[in-house]
């Protein structure tokens, strides 16, 4: 095992060009914090010097053996008996990430954690807990990824994640598995009165096959969580994600928002659920999606639930081809077909909607090209 | 004098419906015309069929744009030769900034910084707060059309086709539009073809020749404003009848 708290730099070179293209990044100068797990362990942490008294970050495990307190949060919104992944992550787990911002904390730089598997036929399992104290302020940027195409493997993750009172927490999520990667995660969060969660998910890279379903329980008053999912399904791909909106506080808001594009033999199935339990709330859901081939499928189901009179829930969702009218109108401007389209596409992607630091979205928007570019 | 565009025998279909036949067009270099026609006459089958847009299909006859006969080239080649379609109804395009088509219009990369003279003709047309947005997206009518036809003038065509450039737009607008596309024209001795059925537009393009689009036929007038006050008074089928029409064309 390699030893803890090393240099990233010991990190082989060919893992860390990868881990670039998941957002992390690896000179950690523009990063408040860093959490490498690959395999069966964490094989890094580090805070920077600037940020030492006002975050944390280790592994779960070191974590749960420091903190007595920390098994409050354990599998307190996700049930260890949801599922069989869930199971097998409650049986037996190499640990994960637990990040902490402390209370009233503004941290100005983000904090990142990397995900990774390296080997063959292996199945990583892990378990996270963020913790936003009241009226903390942070970004978080996860990388997901799987070292060495071509070969079978399994990534288990369950998250729970707390936004306390008057908290605010954008959490970014990149996955960038292979075409033999099955992947589950399990995520849930909880926001308390005025706390704000903003979730992206960007998954652009072909892979086997993901499910997931992320929950946010906006319990307090004024909570608000936004859901941002960019997809982009090609080769055999198969990406069921959704995300689900329980609104039980007094004036909590929703914001579920989804771009997918489907193309060769991919299938995606873009879902969103939203509950209004409370008579003050208020919900809107917006999904789009581009089918580019015969071969590709795109559905989009969006669910809204209203259990008390008063409460607001609004979707649109709209999927088709690509707009004839919007290529042509950039073929009067010297563009050709491909160029038109290209460009239609990256813009349909724009990360704009994400509401992410400049940096992260630059970033984002350099891997949205790449990826486009390559196919 | 040079013909800029000849159309010739010209039938364009829709679908399966013949919209325009035998049309007939000659446009010369560095001048401005006015088309008018009733709603459904087929001006904008016709210039967008000039544009060479697809779904206008050109069941037989020719274009020719500098002699050169392009009636069965790309919208994108038509574009690369000198034309240029200032839509009646420019779509919203989401996730594409305005200042990365304009960008692209002049050819530069959407990296690249405008030069002090795109700059200042971003200005002139009220919309240097416009480029961070997404292209036409949430525009008012005005605004959509200052940006239409700044992109047009952006390309530096030889060709400018109008498609009522004056419809939906406030008065100061439509004065900003047609002192821009007058000035432009003057400069680069381009030519522009305005189709409208409302005329306002020619307080401030000065356009010598007028036609009327009328059941597949282009009847030709000198005088523009006169022909538009007698549609006004008479409606369209005066123009069939009228005196003052050119018989030989311009």
């Amino acid at each position: 095992m390699v030893q803890k708290e090393s240099a990233l730099t010991k990190i082989p070179h060919s893992i860390l060009k990868d881990v670039y293209n998941v957002g992390i990044d690896v000179d950690e100068k523009t990063r408040s914090g860093t959490l490498f797990h690959v395999d069966q362990a964490t094989v890094y942490t580090k805070i920077n010097e600037y940020f030492r008294d006002k975050i944390e970050i280790m592994d779960t495990k070191k974590a749960l053996a420091k903190y007595s307190w920390l098994q409050e949060y354990m599998w307190k919104l996700v049930d260890p008996d949801k599922d069989e992944f869930t199971r097998k992550v409650d049986e037996e787990y190499s640990g994960g990430y637990f990040m902490r911002i402390l209370p009233g904390v503004e941290v100005t730089l983000p904090l990142q954690s990397c995900l990774m598997m390296t080997k063959k036929d292996s199945e990583q399992r892990v378990h996270n807990i963020i913790i936003a104290e009241e009226g903390s302020q942070a970004n978080i940027i996860t990388g997901c990824i799987q070292h060495r195409t071509g070969e079978a493997a399994t990534h288990l993750g369950v998250s729970e994640i707390y936004v306390k009172k008057g908290a605010t927490l954008n959490f970014t999520m990149i996955h960038n598995w292979t075409e033999q990667t099955l992947v589950r995660p399990r995520s849930a969060t909880l926001i308390e009165e005025k706390g704000n969660f903003v979730s992206n998910y960007i998954c652009l890279t072909p892979v086997k096959d993901v499910q997931m379903y992320p929950v946010a329980f906006c319990n307090g008053e004024d909570s608000r969580v936004s859901f941002n999912s960019i997809l982009y399904g090609h080769k055999d791909s198969s990406l069921d994600i959704g995300s689900r909106a329980v609104l039980n506080g007094r004036g909590s808001k929703a914001e579920l928002i989804t771009r997918a594009i489907a193309r060769e033999n991919a299938a995606i199935f873009s879902r969103g659920k939203m509950e209004g339990n409370n008579a003050e709330c208020r919900g809107h859901l917006e999904c789009r999606g581009l089918i580019l081939d015969e071969e590709a499928y795109l559905e989009a189901v969006p669910e809204l639930i209203a259990k008390r009179r008063g409460a607001e829930l609004t979707h649109e969702a709209a999927v088709g081809k690509l707009s004839e009218n919007e290529i042509l109108y950039l073929m009067t401007r010297k563009l050709s077909r491909d160029q038109a389209v290209s460009l239609i596409i990256r813009g349909f992607m724009n990360v704009g909607i994400m509401g992410l630091p400049e940096n992260i979205s630059t970033e984002i928007n350099r891997i949205i090209e790449m990826v486009t570019e390559a196919s | 004098m040079m013909n800029i565009l000849e159309v010739r025998n010209l039938k364009v279909m829709v679908e399966d419906k013949v919209i325009l036949k035998d049309i007939n067009l000659e446009l010369t270099e560095k001048k401005n015309y006015v088309m008018f026609g009733p709603n459904g006459s087929g001006k904008t089958t016709l210039i967008n069929a000039i544009m060479g847009l697809p779904q206008y299909k050109i069941a037989s006859g020719k274009i020719l744009f500098l002699g050169e006969d392009i009636t069965t080239k790309s919208v994108e080649e038509r574009s690369k030769l000198g034309l240029a379609l200032a839509f009646q109804y420019p779509p919203e395009i989401n996730g594409i900034k305005l200042s990365s088509l304009l960008k692209l219009c002049v050819g530069k990369d959407v990296e690249d910084d405008f030069s002090g003279e795109e700059k200042e003709l971003i200005g002139a047309f009220h919309l240097g707060g416009f480029l961070d947005r997404d292209t036409n997206v949430g525009f008012s009518g005005g605004e959509r059309k200052r940006a239409e036809v700044l992109q047009m003038l952006l390309l530096k065509p030889r060709l400018l086709l109008l498609d009522e450039p004056d419809s939906g737009v406030d008065v100061e607008s439509l004065r900003l539009i047609g002192e821009q596309i007058q000035k432009y024209v003057e400069e680069s001795g381009s030519t522009a073809l305005i189709v409208t059925h409302k005329g306002d537009i020619l307080d401030y393009v000065d356009a010598k020749y007028a036609c009327v689009l009328l059941k597949s036929i282009v009847y030709c007038f000198a005088e523009p404003k006169r022909i538009y006050e007698n549609i006004k008074k008479g409606g369209y089928e005066n123009c069939v009848a009228c005196r003052e029409r050119v018989e030989e064309g311009w």
